[in-house]
């Protein structure tokens, strides 16, 4: 029903916002010693989604994880550089912008269909 | 301090600011008894650091941090002849406390700009948050 009423929207709204925590994690780690930096491979991680929802053998949740590789690693181990992750958190959120208006105005368009106006 | 339910990004945030918070205030406290002065080496303040650690929710996928503890610095305070000090010992040392003030002031700097950074962060998903909840 959502797949068929959203197209992808749906699913790329749940990626968006998923990636925003995970991209939130990078900043709020920056000072810990020996952390990982993590982003999701949207392109990848959206397919895995879709295939999912059309009930198709996938990679599992797992899917579009990605670590982060440092333009100069750090000697504590931590590989968050926080202009990149200001960089992708920032992309991250117009894309989110854009997909929830996309979601929008098809929930507009069926609602108007329903009133009949 | 281990909290119910799981960790969203509200609660997540929070817990990364009040771990830059301890660092600043560990910073601060250095910078405030840097130049303080002991009669013995083992009475000499030694800085203190905070020592940070991944904290991994796996119901929601992020990774918040918490402050484990704070660490002593294994620095030798600086020895300094100084007989007509009040605190100066039999041989007329006083032992002073062995702070870098740029490694701290540069420390406080860096602190101050990851809070900014998570509050920006922070700011940015709310208003998304509430664009959704808002959106008919």
């Amino acid at each position: 029903m959502n797949e068929r009423l959203f197209g992808i929207h749906g699913a790329a709204l749940t990626l968006r916002s998923e990636r925003m925590g995970v991209i939130a994690s990078n900043i709020a780690n920056a000072a810990t010693p020996g952390y990982k930096a993590r982003d999701i491979d949207f392109n990848a991680a959206l397919d895995a989604r879709l295939a999912d929802q059309r009930g198709d053998i996938t990679a599992g949740a797992q899917a579009g994880q990605v670590w982060r590789t440092p333009t100069m690693p750090s000697m504590d181990g931590n590989t968050v550089e926080l202009n990149r992750e200001q960089v992708a958190f920032a992309e991250n959120a117009v894309a989110y912008s854009a997909t929830l208006s996309f979601v929008t105005g098809k929930v507009n368009t069926i609602t108007r269909a329903l009133k009949g106006e | 301090m281990p909290e119910r339910g799981p960790m969203t990004l509200f609660s997540m945030t929070t817990r990364a600011m009040s771990a830059q918070m301890v660092r600043m205030n560990a910073a601060t406290s250095n910078l405030a008894n840097a130049g303080s002065v002991s009669t013995t080496a083992e009475g000499a303040y030694r800085p203190i650091r905070p020592v940070f650690a991944v904290e991994l929710d796996r119901a929601s996928g992020l990774t918040g941090v918490t402050s484990s503890g704070l660490v002593r610095a294994e620095t030798a305070p600086t020895k300094r002849y100084d007989p007509s000090h009040p605190l100066a010992d039999a041989d007329g040392n006083v032992f002073e406390a062995p702070v870098d003030e740029t490694a701290e002031m540069v420390e406080i700097m860096e602190s101050a700009r990851q809070y900014q950074n998570l509050v920006q962060a922070l700011q940015t998903a709310k208003q998304l948050m509430l664009e959704t909840l808002r959106s008919q």
